[in-house]
C-alpha cells in the first residue's frame, strides 16, 4: 500500500469515509500519520463548537456572577463551582449515563423550509453529548476568567461612559465588554488551548467510538496496542497537537493585538501579561 | 440482619446493600486516591525544581532541555503522556533488564507487532506475587503523573524565582553573601509566596486528573463505580438496574468536596506565608 493509498483510505476514516477496517498486520508509518490525522478532525470539531458557543455563554455567566441580582448570581456561582470543581472525566461519565436514561423520543424542529426530527438518543453520541459537556465545561472556566476581568475594568472608564450619557447595553457593548476581553485575553487563550487538549478525553470516558470513528488519541492508542510500540504513534499525536496549538496561539495573538491596537506600545504592559501567564496558564 | 437480603425492604435493604464487602472496597479506594495524590506531590515538587533549575542553568543544552520539558505540557495533552509514559517506561526497563540478564539472546526485541524480551527480563517476573504487579503498575502511574505535573510545577517555580524582586538579591550580594547563600537564604524562602497561587492551582488540577488513573488500569473509584453501578440481574444477591449514574454523581460530589476543602486550606496557607514579605498581602497582615 503506497503512502497515497494510505492517505486516501484513512485520511477521512474518522468521519466514516474510506476503508472500513482499520490497518492490521504490517502497519506503515503513512497509515499511522493518515489515520491519526483524520482523528484530529474530531478534536478540532469539539474544540471549535465548544469554544465559540461557550464564549457567549461565559459572557452571560460572568455578567450574572459579577453584576447580576441574587436570583441570577447564585445559580451561576453554583454552575461555575460545579463544573470547575469536578473532573471533566467524571462529568463525561455522568453525562453519558444521564443522557442514556432519557426517554427515547424524537422532537420535531421546524426550520421553515424543512423539518428535522431531533432524537434524544443523539445525546448519547459523542458528536452531540460530548460537545454539550465540553461547552458547559469551557463556559464555566471562561466565565471565571471573564468575571475576574470584569472586576478589573477600571472605574474611570465606566465613570467616563456614564458622563457621556451611555447607559445599559451601550455602555456594556462599547466600554465594559471590550476592556473585559482585553484583560482576559491571555488567560482566555490558555483556556482555549487546554480545552483543545481536553477533547482527547471524550473517547476514553464513556462515549463509545461508534464504528471505530474516534479522535487522534483514540487511533494512537489503537496503534500502540496493535504494534506494542508506543514510540511512533504517540509522537505523531504530539506533533499534530503542537501544530494546532501553535495555530491557536497565532490566531489568539492576532485577535489580542487587535484588541490592544488603540493602546500606546508601553501600555501593552508586557510585564503584566507575562506575570499573568505564569500563574494562570493552568486551567483544567 | 443482612444475612437474607431477599427478605429486606426499603432502607434496610439499602443499608445492607451499601455495606457489602465490595462496597467497603469502593469506600477504601477513595482513601487510595487521596493517598496516591499525596504521595505524588514530593516527586512533582522534585521534578519541578529540577526543571526550573535546568531552565536557569548556565550550560546551554541543559537550558534547552529545561525549556523543552516545561513547554511540552502546553503543546501536548496530558492524557497522551499518561498513556505513553507507563508503556514507554515499562518497555525501557524490560529492555535494560533484557540486555543485562540475557546477553546471549540475539533476536531483535521488536518482532513485527510484538515486543519480546526473555522470561528473566519480564518486569515484574510472571511468577511474582499479585501485589508486586499492582505495585509496579502504581509506580508507573505515579511516574507518569510526576513527569507531567513536574513540568507544570517547573513552570510555576521558574516564574516564582523570576518574580522575587531583584533588589532583594542585589542587597544580599551587597552584604557579601555568596551565590549559593543568596539562593538558599534569600531567593528560595521568598519564592514560595509567588509560587503558592500556582502550586495550589496545580494541586486542584492534580486532584481533577486523578480519575485518569482508571485509564492506567488501577482499581480506583471510577473502576468501582462502573463495577458496582452496572445492571445486576436477579442472580445477584442485591439485584438492581443500571445505577452507574448515581455512582458517578457520588464521585462528582466527592471531588467537589475535595477541591472546595483544598481551596480553603490553600487560602489559609497563602495568608500565613505572606506575613512579613514585601507583598500587598504581607503588608496588610
Amino acid at each position: 500500500m503506497s503512502c497515497f493509498d494510505a492517505l486516501a483510505g484513512y485520511g477521512l476514516r474518522s468521519i466514516g469515509t474510506g476503508e472500513r477496517l482499520l490497518p492490521k498486520g504490517d502497519i506503515t508509518l503513512c497509515e499511522q500519520f493518515a489515520l491519526i490525522g483524520s482523528g484530529l478532525v474530531w478534536n478540532v470539531y469539539f474544540a471549535v463548537i465548544a469554544v465559540v458557543l461557550g464564549f457567549f455563554f461565559a459572557t452571560a455567566l460572568a455578567v450574572a456572577k459579577v453584576n447580576g441580582a441574587a436570583w441570577l448570581r447564585v445559580p451561576s456561582n453554583i454552575f461555575i463551582f460545579t463544573f470547575r470543581g469536578s473532573p471533566l472525566f467524571i462529568q463525561f461519565f455522568f453525562a453519558y449515563e444521564l443522557f442514556s436514561h432519557l426517554p427515547r423520543v424524537g422532537i420535531e424542529i421546524p426550520l421553515g423550509f424543512t423539518t428535522i426530527t431531533a432524537h434524544t438518543s443523539w445525546l448519547t453520541k459523542a458528536w452531540l453529548g460530548a460537545t454539550i459537556v465540553l461547552f458547559l465545561n469551557t463556559g464555566a472556566y471562561t466565565a471565571e476568567i471573564f468575571a475576574g476581568a470584569l472586576r478589573a475594568v477600571p472605574k474611570g472608564d465606566i465613570e467616563a461612559a456614564d458622563a457621556f450619557g451611555m447607559s445599559g447595553m451601550t455602555k456594556f457593548r462599547r466600554i465594559i465588554w471590550p476592556t473585559m476581553l482585553r484583560l482576559a485575553w491571555p488567560s482566555y487563550s490558555n483556556e482555549a488551548i487546554f480545552l483543545f487538549h481536553a477533547t482527547t478525553l471524550v473517547f476514553f470516558s464513556g462515549f463509545p467510538a461508534w464504528q471505530q470513528k474516534g479522535d487522534a488519541l483514540y487511533y494512537a492508542n489503537y496503534f500502540a496496542e496493535k504494534t506494542f510500540n508506543p514510540f511512533v504513534a504517540y509522537p505523531i499525536v504530539a506533533f499534530y497537537f503542537v501544530m494546532v496549538v501553535l495555530l491557536i496561539v497565532m490566531l489568539f495573538g492576532m485577535v489580542g493585538r487587535k484588541l490592544n491596537r488603540h493602546l500606546a506600545i508601553d501600555q501593552h504592559d508586557v510585564g503584566r501579561v507575562r506575570r499573568n501567564k505564569v500563574f494562570s496558564f493552568l486551567t483544567r | 440482619m443482612c444475612s437474607d437480603p431477599s427478605s429486606l425492604e426499603g432502607l434496610n435493604w439499602l443499608w445492607c446493600y451499601l455495606t457489602t464487602a465490595k462496597h467497603m472496597k469502593f469506600y477504601l479506594s477513595f482513601g487510595t486516591v487521596i493517598l496516591l495524590l499525596v504521595s505524588t506531590v514530593p516527586f512533582i515538587v522534585m521534578f519541578g525544581f529540577l526543571g526550573a533549575l535546568a531552565r536557569r542553568a548556565p550550560f546551554a543544552p541543559l537550558r534547552w532541555f529545561g525549556l523543552a520539558y516545561t513547554s511540552m505540557v502546553r503543546g501536548v495533552p496530558d492524557i497522551a503522556f499518561f498513556l505513553f509514559v507507563p508503556i514507554a517506561l515499562d518497555q525501557f526497563v524490560e529492555l535494560v533488564r533484557h540486555k543485562v540478564k540475557c546477553p546471549d539472546v540475539l533476536e531483535p526485541i521488536y518482532q513485527g507487532n510484538d515486543f519480546v524480551v526473555c522470561t528473566a527480563a519480564k518486569m515484574p517476573l510472571s511468577a511474582s506475587p499479585q501485589w508486586l504487579h499492582q505495585a509496579w503498575g502504581l509506580t508507573l502511574a505515579i511516574t507518569a503523573f510526576a513527569i507531567v505535573f513536574g513540568a507544570f510545577a517547573a513552570n510555576i517555580i521558574h516564574g516564582a524565582l523570576m518574580a522575587v524582586p531583584k533588589n532583594q538579591l542585589e542587597t544580599a550580594k551587597a552584604y557579601g553573601l555568596t551565590d549559593s547563600q543568596t539562593f538558599w537564604r534569600i531567593h528560595m524562602p521568598q519564592m514560595w509566596v509567588y509560587a503558592l497561587p500556582g502550586l495550589s492551582n496545580l494541586w486542584q488540577i492534580l486532584v481533577k486528573a486523578s480519575p485518569l488513573l482508571f485509564l492506567l488500569g488501577i482499581e480506583e473509584i471510577v473502576y468501582w463505580a462502573r463495577e458496582l453501578g452496572g445492571t445486576k440481574p436477579s442472580v445477584f444477591t442485591y439485584p438492581h438496574g443500571d445505577w452507574r449514574m448515581w455512582y458517578f454523581l457520588a464521585l462528582l460530589v466527592f471531588y467537589l468536596i475535595l477541591t472546595w476543602g483544598s481551596q480553603k486550606a490553600f487560602e489559609w496557607l497563602e495568608n500565613r506565608l505572606a506575613k512579613g514579605t514585601s507583598t500587598v498581602q504581607g503588608r496588610a497582615a
